[in-house]
């Protein structure tokens, strides 16, 4: 299986601190992979390199066919690449309708331009329906997105993750703030998107890893500890140390 | 599918271009060129030019209101647009004149003696004899127009690009917006930049070939075209603030990252809205300049374009009616008060004048609004129409600077 992504040998430091140190890391085209560590292990700063928020000092991030360098492109390029992005915290545009949302998360051209021109169809009304019934907000869909609960934005912006249908989906603790039941649902539905896509955990949480039952990346001070099942990083006394040591 | 109409979408463009028209035909009737002669000529031109101000505050809003750009500099483009007619304006009349002085001479002049003399005649007073490089087209009515909206369209693309590019936000955009009208004002000060320095061009209500008309007409013909422009812009903005572009440009303001990670390029976007309000307001300083008769580098001091920012912060940012409604009131109450007709108010031992007291009550009023009414005048029509801010548990609706507060948000 040829890797979608591939991170070779990454480094970040701020302010003297290596928060990414010499990172390695690919994932398949359709993988579920989890990475856990400690709080300050380098996780959301991962994200940021891959998505283009952060440049890292010295490494390579390497795209899909032809191994194209994500390195030369801006957060946009990238995204429009099909690298999608869940952050820690909802971030949904709480002044528009979750309607609004939706459309703007929409796969379609991104310049001014297209965008001045685009009109609604029958076909894109029919898509933000269909993506507001799949995260169960058909009866909010004309509300402003700030009246929504939290666990309800937490489903709106994965729904805007669906609308653009990228390859890469970079998920930050989606779980954090939300009901045990909330947390099932999301752990069906990201089992189900990896199905055809590549899908990156990013999760505190022992039991909803578990319940991901895929591939663990484990990493501590900026670089990988130890990969394998959830059961064989466990067992590893690198991560033990690291998790119980503290 | 149909769609609904435009205007049946957007009710209040409707409405606003009604109240327009129907404000147009009342001052109109009342001229005494075409009606019963009620308002002098001094009151059409003030509404005329009230009307220019207004077109600005519509930019300003598309460009702080909707973009969450706070600029401090977009009278540099109104005062732009002015000295681009203004050249013209100048040069063509100050011909004519020439024109006729040459032909008394038993021997007719040659098309550069008359050039020479309408050089002299123009720039002697900075002292000098050599027609500058930039009035190159000052001959051509077409060429003077396109550059009405070239010249603040180019400084508003390079300006933008640099500043959009290296991702200043926030304060620092608006010192820098601020900066860059200070820097052109100061330019234009010197007698070598070409623009007669600190007298600026004058003269400018005289329209070259239209000597026989008389300014009581050429004020309601400008009235006329004030108000066209007005309706134009304002249509052109609430249709770019409408459908998905007024959605990722609202989206922008409230959280440029987030924006970013979706796809758009957020600098595109910002460029195209700062370039065409940039050109619409160029357009409202070229329609303005004629009515005022004069225009000088003052005009471009940044204290002009916070001026516009005040306006627009009392009408109600992030609504286009409130735009207007805001620079309407504001202006025309400034040239009240400030114009030493408004009574003064006798207090014991004291005499406010309100000459000298209004700058601190237009001071205070923006203060206050700021403080208790974020949505200005606008909020007052928004509880009319029940459009309350949506019930929410977060604050504040984004995190960049140029989020709007939650106080401000329409339902
Ligand atoms: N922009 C930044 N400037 C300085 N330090 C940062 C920055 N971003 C992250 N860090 C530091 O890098 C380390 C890793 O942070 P982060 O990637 O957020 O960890 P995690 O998400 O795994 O908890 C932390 O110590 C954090 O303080
Ligand atoms: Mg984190």
């Amino acid at each position: 299986m040829s890797a979608l992504l591939e991170v070779r040998g990454i480094s970040k430091t701020f302010d003297g601190f290596k928060a990414i140190n010499n990172l390695s890391f690919s994932i398949g085209a359709a993988e579920l992979r989890a990475v856990i560590g400690p709080n300050g292990a380098g996780k959301t700063t991962f994200m940021d390199i891959v998505t283009g928020k952060t440049r890292p000092d010295e490494g390579e991030v390497l795209w899909a066919e032809g191994s194209k360098s994500l390195l030369r492109m801006n957060e946009a390029q990238i995204a429009r690449e099909g690298i999608g992005r869940k952050f820690q915290r909802p971030t949904v545009f709480e002044d528009q309708t979750v309607a609004e949302n939706l459309t703007m998360a929409l796969k379609a051209e991104r310049g001014p331009l297209a965008v001045l021109r685009w009109r609604p169809s029958p076909d894109s009304e029919a898509r933000v329906a269909e993506l507001a019934a799949e995260v169960g907000l058909s009866d909010h869909i004309e509300r402003k997105a700030g009246e929504l609960s939290h666990g309800q934005k937490q489903w709106l912006e994965i729904g805007m993750l669906l609308a653009s249908d990228p390859r890469l989906l970079l998920v930050d603790e989606p779980a954090a703030g939300m009901t045990l039941a909330e947390r099932e649902q999301t752990t069906t539905l990201l089992c189900r998107l990896a199905e055809t896509r590549a899908v990156v955990v990013v999760e505190h949480d022992m039991d909803f890893v578990r319940r991901l039952n895929c591939r663990v990346t484990v990493l501590h001070q900026g670089s990988v500890l130890a990969e394998g099942s959830l059961d064989h990083v466990t067992r590893n006394p690198d991560v033990i140390e690291v998790y119980l040591g503290r | 599918m149909t769609r609904t109409p435009f205007v049946l979408r957007h009710p209040s463009v409707l409405v606003v271009l009604t109240v327009l028209a129907v404000f147009t035909a009342a001052v109109t009737a009342g001229s005494a060129a075409y009606g019963s002669g009620a308002i002098p000529v001094s009151m059409i031109k003030l509404l005329g030019k009230t009307l220019c101000l207004a077109l600005a505050a519509v930019a300003m809003d598309l460009v702080w209101g909707y973009l969450g750009i706070l600029s401090l500099g977009q009278m540099a483009f109104f005062g732009l647009g002015g000295y681009m007619i203004g050249q013209w304006l100048m040069y063509a009349r100050t011909e004519t004149i020439v024109a006729a002085q040459l032909a008394q001479q038993p021997i007719p002049a040659t098309a550069q003696e008359l050039q020479d003399a309408v050089t002299n005649q123009i720039f002697g007073v900075v002292g000098s004899s050599e027609l500058p490089l930039v009035w190159s087209f000052a001959h051509s009515l077409t060429a003077q127009l396109i550059l009405v909206l070239a010249v603040p369209g180019l400084l508003a693309l390079v300006f933008g690009w640099l500043a959009f590019r290296s991702r200043v936000n926030g304060v620092y955009l608006s010192i820098l917006t601020q900066a860059m009208t200070l820097a052109l004002a100061l330019w234009l000060f010197q007698n070598d930049s070409g623009f007669r320095g600190n007298n600026g061009l004058s003269g400018l209500q005289n329209i070259p070939g239209l000597d026989h008309v008389g300014q009581a007409t050429l004020s309601v013909w400008f009235l006329w075209a004030s108000a066209l422009a007005l309706a134009l812009g304002y249509a052109l903005a609430a249709w770019l603030v409408s459908g998905k572009f007024g959605s990722v440009v609202r989206a922008i303001r409230d959280d440029e990252t987030r924006v970013r990670f979706l796809g758009y390029p957020v600098e595109g976007f910002k460029l195209a809205v700062f370039t065409i309000a940039a050109m619409m307001t160029a357009v409202a300083g070229a329609l303005y300049y004629p009515q005022a008769g004069i225009i000088n580098p003052a005009e471009l001091m940044p204290i002009a374009s916070i001026y516009l920012a005040v306006w627009v912060a009392i009408g109600g940012r992030g609504r286009l009616y409130g735009a207007v409604i805001g620079a309407v009131i504001v202006s025309l109450l400034s040239s009240w008060f400030t114009g030493g007709r408004a009574p003064s108010i006798h207090l014991p031992g004291y005499v406010v004048n309100w000459v000298d007291w209004w700058q601190v009550a237009l001071g205070l009023t923006f203060v206050l609004v700021t403080l208790f009414a974020p949505k200005g005048i606008a909020g007052l029509f928004d509880r009319l129409s029940g459009i309350l801010p949506p019930r929410r548990h977060g604050r504040d609706l984004g995190p960049d600077q140029g989020a709007l507060q939650e106080k401000e948000a329409t339902a």
